[in-house]
Order: C-alpha cells, then structure tokens, then sequence
C-alpha cells in the first residue's frame, strides 16, 4: 500500500467521520419544522447543542486534508463547483446562526424566522451535498489543463437531483434516530412513531437510487463486475438499516444509533470502493480524470502529513469521545441551553 | 481585469468580516483562563461570575468567528485554484495542520466551556477553558505560518509537469505564462517551511494584535458599567483583570515587536517598506513621514518628515539610506525577467513590480497611529490607577478616561485589519512573493459573474451577522452579569471542592 492509498482512506475517513456526525445535525434540522411545541423544537436543538460544532470542524479538517494530499482535486472541484458550494457555505453558515440565535429572543416571529432558516439551511445543505455527489459518480467534464468545463446548471442533472435528495432522507432518518436517543417522554415517541417510516422511504428510494446508478453512470456496473465483494458490502448495509427498526422496537436506541452509524460508514465504503482510484472522474473524456496519483502532492508532503495525522488523529479521537461520553444521555433544558 | 478584482474584493471581504471575530476569541480565551485561574486559587465567587459573563460574550464571538472561518477553508479552491495547484504541497499542510491541531481541540472542548457547568468538575472545567484557549492559539500560528509562507517562501524547489513526469526545476527559475498549471512548489524541508524568514515576528505580532482585541473589549465594557454606574464590584474587578492585560499586550506590541516585524520587512520585502514609508528616493537620512499623501505620479509625499529617523528606526543609526522604490526591484531582479531591456526600460518596467503605493501608506499609518494612540491611552489609565483615581467616578478626568476608554474597544479592531492590508496589499502583485503573481493565480473556471453572485451573497449574509452580533452583544452587555455581586451561581457540587475565600481576599 503506498502513501496515496493511505491519503485516499484518510480523506475518505475524514469525509465519513463528517457525514456520519454533521448527518445526523443536518437530520435533525430536516425534521425540526415536523415538532411544533417550542419546548420540543429547543430540545431537538439542544441535543446537537454541544456537538455540531465539533462535527462541522470533520468538514474543515477533511477540506484541508484534500488540499495538502490531493491539491488538483481540492482546486478542481471547488472552482468547479463555484456556486453550488458558495450556496452550500452560505447555508451553514445560516445554520450555525440559527442554532446561536434562536432561543435568544422569546418573540413567536423571532423563533419562527430561525426555525425555517435552521430547518431550510439543513436541508438545502444536505441536498447540496449530495449534488455535489451526485456529479463526482457521474464524472463531470474536465479539459486537458484538469479545469471544470460545465457550468453550475450542468451539476443539476436529474441523477445527481435524485442523489440530492437521497442525502436529504438519509440524514433526515439519521437525525430522527439520534433525536429518539437523547430525548425522552413525548418528543421521543414522537420522533419514534416516524423513524419506520423514514426507513421505509429511504430504503425504497435507496434501491431506485442503485438502479439509477448503474443506469446512469455505467461504468458503476463494469467496476462493480472488476470487484464483486462491493455488493457484499452493499448487502450488509441493507441488513444493518433493517436492524435500526429491531432495536427501536425494542428499545435500544443506542444500538439503533450505532446501526445507523455503521450503515452511513459502509455506504461511504460503498462509494470509496467503487470510485477507487479516481479523485474526480472525467466524463466524457476520461483520461482527464483526477486520480489519486495524478492529484497528489508530492511523497515528501505525504508522508509529512501522515506523521501529523499519525500524531494528531489519535487525540482527537479521544477527547471526542471522552466529549460525547460527558454529555451523554437525554438532553435537559438549562439556563445554559440554547 | 475583472475577475482578478471581483475575486480578490471577495476574498477580502469574507477574510475581513472572519478576522473580526478570531482575535476577540484569542484574547478573551486568555481573560477567561485568567478568570477561572484566580477563581480556583482565591475561591471568590466573583471571579466565578466574571468567568461565566465573559464565557458568554466569548460563546457569541466564537460562534460567528467558526460560522465565517468555514468560508475560508474552502476559498482557497474556489477563487484561487491555479494558486491551489501550485502550493497545495506546502501550503495546504498547513491548513491540515490546523484543522487536526486546532480546530478539533478548541471545538471540541467549547462544548465542556459553554454547556459543562454542570456536567464537570472545576478542576475538568479550568482544562477545557485552557485547552479552547489553546487551540484557538495553535489555529493562529498555523494559519500565520502558511501566510508567512506567502511572504517569505523557504524549504522549497519548483518542479514542472513535463509529459506526465516532474522535474525539478533550478533555483531562481522564474514563472512565466507557460508554467502556471504544470509548474509547482514542493517541499523540501517542513520545518524550513514552518519557520520561514518572518513567520516568529508575523506570529508574535497578529497574536499580540489578538490580545489587544480581547483585553480592550474587557475594558470597553466595564469602563461602560463605571461611567453607568451599574455592576460596580464586577466592573471594577473585570477592568483590573482587563486593563493589566491590555496594558503588557500593548506595551510589547508598540514597544517591541511592531518594530521587530518592520526590521524582518526590510529585510525580507524591501519594496513593501518603502511602499508602506513612502519611499521613493534612496538617500543618506531616510526621513520618516509621520503622516501625508502620496502622489505615485510625482513620486512625491507630502506631509511632516523626521529627517534620519527612518534610518534610525530600521537601522539603529541615522545616516545608512533606506532603498526607495526608485531603485526597487533591483535591477538584478529585473533583468532575470527581461533580460533585453535596457535602462530607461527597466525603470519603465520597475512601478508594475511595486504595490499601490499610497494605500499601503495610509493602511499602514492608520495602524501605527491608532497603536501609539492605543499606547498613550494604557499609559494614562495606568497612571490613574497607580494614583487610585480610575474608579472615583465622580471624578471629571476619570470620566473621560472612562469614555474614551469605552471607545478603545474599536481601536485593535482597526489596527488589526489595517496591519493585514499592509501586509497583503504590500505584497501585490505577488501572491507567493517574488513567485507568483495574484493575477496569475486565479480560478479558471470561474467566471466574473459567479464571483459577484456570491460577493453579494456574502455582503448580505454579512451585513445580518453583523447586526445580530451588535444586537445581541448590547443586550448581553445590558443584561450585565447574573447574580448579585457577591452571590453565587455555582453548581452546587462545584462548592465542596472550592475552598471558601478568606476574609482577606
């Protein structure tokens, strides 16, 4: 295994580290205009209160750690995707100000104004990202000099919509199954009663999602043909969202928590497998495609990086967890909540 | 034209806006770890207090500064992608470095700063608040590194893509047109890379700036519970603990390393000194001029001039010249890149290497008078509390200090942001110095229009951060610290484990 494997499996992981932890705060916002009592909306609020930000920082260290590993990609794809991704800034950063400012004022039209800017951002966000996505599988067109030759409009193909709103039902289940976790009495079996039905929705559009795929982007299917196992991995990430409703049922919402973790982790396998080696896949012109060799900095600045990481990860993971460990539990609403 | 304008307003505007927030953050992190240093030691409640107001205008200004640093992570790519090829290597590692080092540590320990009142010790608490200052540390030298590296480059070779293979190419090549995408830097030495010619003097200086932003605020607000007369106890309390802080920040920032950055200029970027001093002449004496206007066309600066003493300031003695731009870039420098002009032509080619000479001139004349008026105005209040007169406010002179000491709040904020456009502006053109040109660096497939979308955007989405952040500040500043002054809002299980303060404290 040579460094730009290595690099290829720590951006994925940084990527997966923010989905499955931003995912489930983008989730929550997705569901937060579904809960109409205030209590209850600054209760959904509060249980990622502690956290998103940290979950965002997986965002910014994954950003960094593609500029340093994969420079060509890093400059393609966000020149690239100019305006997509100053839209996605935009709504986290309304996010952000949502979660800050709401609860600060007691006015119904106040609360009202940054629950829908908190609810929109989420979701536009999500959606954004899965756009985004969307267009890395289907390859976009790249000249000879590795620049982006479409436009903004050409990323709105109706696949990479779909896989839009794919995103948008994943983390949306995600969410109401971390919501059913931390909170209790009401709220819970409220979110509770939604969760099969979340599942349901997002397994039937998880599978037309598949189908499309192989449909739209056909080099899908001759790859998956090259490495058969991917399918196993598929396999596994079906059995473990059908486990999310067995736990619920029974009511261990931690395991069902897990399970939904473990399943956002192999469907991001999923796509590292699958996409292995391209960084950004070049359609039509395939030789333009970025790869993990072609994108890469230098081995010197790879290995670099890796002691840093060596180093750096490690802790981080640490006190991450011992983070989650101090505010496990069900969420309470104190003078400090937001 | 355009493009290079639009995505270089953008990027300025957003880094602006950002850059209000991260030195209060930096500053006030230190006050809080001060705070909740002496609340653990004395064991006074009032300590406890102070930690927990402050800790709540640290929470807004940490999270504005988070929700517009994302921005930033990301404009590198967007605006400036042939810049993100060519440096990627280096550059980008060192926002990897942050991003692992930095932001992990300070986000994730917010959450035990701001919400674990009650779910940790004191002792656990102390440490979160040490490790959010930390980190908010650490992201300051990472970011000022890969800037510095802008500046300064060092621990690096040029390598060119040629048919799918690279080669490194000699030293002192010069990029030209046919290089840009194929051409780019890559490491030599990390630690070369790390501490560049000026990356400790530039460090020194932004945090010392960052210091002064947070300290100056404590101040600003408990000058405005004096003068109101509201709060009295913690006012007087926070202004000590505030007016200490700003007083060694500022001492060490005009006293010494503002001096000690403008000698690594001379040294490192000569044509961004003379810009900044309005220099064109090189002559015996350089004279300072304290304050004017630059006319580029007549090559001529008018205002107040102190003969000798910029010579003296650069070089410790009055009589060795300062180069002006006249002779700026060197001929030498010159002829690498036009190796057929002949003299009259070089001195034609010369004013395109030089930045807006006048801008720089006044951004940078705006930060050395608001610091030296920063200066004077610690002195005095020092003086003031030296006599025991800072807090007679019934006191005429005292009010005034008071008023202006309300007002001093805006001081670092300018300071700041003028102290980033003379350097940034004072690179110009170059983008890496002396290796890339910003024009050269932008995105290409970007088009002007997109940069103006999103520049409106961002202005609107701005200009509501903003005036949340103001409202919300005044109603947090209105609503003053809780609690009678010397009551308590501790958990009641943190009490146990703090001794109760003597009667002496």
């Amino acid at each position: 295994m040579d460094l730009n494997i290595v690099w290829y499996i720590l951006v994925g992981v940084l990527f997966t580290g923010y989905a499955v932890l931003d995912g489930f705060d983008l989730g929550v916002g997705a569901l937060h205009l579904f809960v109409k009592k205030d209590e209850h909306r600054r209760l959904m609020l509060n249980s990622i209160g502690p956290v998103w930000d940290g979950n965002e920082v997986w965002l910014v260290t994954g950003g960094g750690a593609l500029f340093a590993a994969f420079p060509e990609a890093y400059a393609t794809v966000f020149s690239g995707f100019y305006l997509a991704f100053m839209l996605l800034l935009v709504c986290l950063i309304f996010r952000a100000v949502a979660i800050e400012f709401r609860s600060k004022e007691p006015w119904v039209w106040w609360r009202r104004t940054w629950d829908f800017a908190f609810s929109i951002s989420s979701i536009l966000s999500s959606f954004l990202i899965g756009i985004a996505m969307g267009n890395l599988v289907r390859g976009i067109p790249l000249g000879s000099d590795r620049e982006y030759q479409g436009t903004f409009f050409d990323l709105l193909n109706p696949y990479s919509l779909f896989f839009g709103c794919t995103t948008v039902l994943l983390f949306a289940m995600h969410g109401a199954i971390y919501v059913s976790m931390k909170t209790e009495g009401d709220l819970q079996n409220l979110v509770r009663g939604w969760i099969p039905r979340l599942i349901g929705v997002f397994l039937a559009f998880y599978f037309l999602f598949n189908l499309y795929t192989i449909v739209d982007a056909e080099w899908v299917l001759s790859t998956v043909r090259a490495k058969p196992w991917v399918f196993a991995v598929v396999a596994m990430n079906v059995l473990i969202v059908l486990n999310i409703p067995r736990e619920i049922s029974k009511g261990r919402e931690f395991y069902a928590f897990l399970s939904s973790c473990i399943g956002m982790c192999l469907m991001m396998m999923t796509f590292g497998l699958t996409y292995f080696p391209y960084m950004v896949r070049s359609n039509p012109i395939l030789e333009n495609s970025l790869t993990i060799y072609n994108a890469a900095s230098s081995q010197k600045t790879l290995g670099i990086m890796l002691i840093i990481a060596v180093i750096g990860v490690p802790i981080v993971l640490a006190y991450t967890a011992s983070i989650y460990w101090i505010f496990r539990g069900k969420t309470t609403l104190t003078k400090h909540s937001y | 034209m355009t493009t290079e304008i639009l995505a270089r307003v953008q990027f300025a505007f957003t880094i602006m806006f950002h850059y209000i927030y991260p030195p209060l953050s930096i500053g006030l992190g230190v006050v809080l770890v001060m705070m909740e240093a002496l609340w653990l030691k004395t064991g006074n409640p009032k300590f406890h207090n102070m930690a927990r107001f402050w800790t709540r205008i640290f929470a807004l200004t940490f999270a504005i500064g988070v929700a517009t640093g994302i921005v930033m992570e990301f404009e590198f790519g967007t605006n400036w992608a042939t810049y993100s090829r060519f440096v990627g290597d280096i550059f980008g590692s060192a926002l990897a470095a942050e991003g692992i080092f930095a932001f992990f540590l300070e986000s994730g320990f917010l959450a035990i700063l701001l919400f674990g009142w009650n779910k940790v010790g004191p002792r656990l608490h102390f440490f979160a608040t040490c490790m959010v200052c930390l980190g908010a540390h650490f992201s300051a030298i990472w970011i000022v590194v890969a800037n510095s590296w802008m500046q300064t480059p060092a621990g690096y070779h040029l390598e060119k893509l040629v048919d799918g293979k690279s080669v490194r190419l000699p030293e002192g090549h010069v990029v030209g047109p046919d290089d840009l995408g194929t051409v780019r830097a890559v490491i030599d030495d990390f630690w070369a890379m790390v501490f560049n010619p000026s990356s400790v003097e530039r460090l020194t200086h932004v945090l010392l700036g960052c210091w002064m932003a947070g300290a100056f605020l404590v101040v600003s607000i408990s000058a405005y519970y004096l003068l109101r007369g509201r709060h009295l106890e913690f006012a007087k309390s926070s202004m000590r603990v505030g007016l200490a802080f700003a007083a060694v920040s500022t001492i060490l920032q005009v006293g010494f390393s503002g001096s000690q950055t403008a000698e690594g200029v001379v040294k490192n970027q000569p044509v961004k000194l003379a810009a900044m001093e309005g220099v064109f002449e090189t002559q015996q004496y350089t004279p300072m001029t304290l304050f004017g206007w630059v006319d580029e066309q007549k090559r001529e600066v008018s205002g107040p001039k102190v003969p000798g003493l910029l010579s003296f300031l650069v070089y410790k003695n009055f009589k060795t010249p300062v180069v002006g731009l006249n002779d700026l870039p060197t001929d030498d420098f010159l002829k690498k890149r036009y190796p057929d002009a002949i003299p009259e032509e070089l001195a034609k080619i010369r004013p395109g290497y030089w930045p807006k000479v006048n801008f720089t001139f006044q951004v940078y004349h705006i930060m050395i008078i608001v610091g030296t008026a920063l200066l004077g105005l610690v002195v005095v209040a020092l003086f003031f509390w030296w006599r025991g007169w800072l807090f007679r406010i019934d006191f005429i002179w005292t009010r005034w200090l008071l008023v202006a000491l309300v007002l001093s709040v805006l001081g670092p904020q300018i300071a700041n942001q003028a102290g980033w456009f003379t350097a940034e502006i004072g690179r110009q053109p170059w983008i890496v110095y002396e290796i890339l040109k910003t024009s050269e660096s932008l995105s290409k497939a970007v088009r002007a229009e997109e940069i103006l979308a999103s520049l409106i955007l961002f202005a609107l989405v701005y200009i509501l951060l903003f005036s949340l952040f103001v409202y919300t500040l005044t109603r947090k500043i209105q609503h003053g610290p809780d609690g009678e002054e010397d009551s308590e809002e501790m958990p009641e299980s943190w009490k146990s484990v703090i001794r109760k303060p003597s009667l002496t404290d």
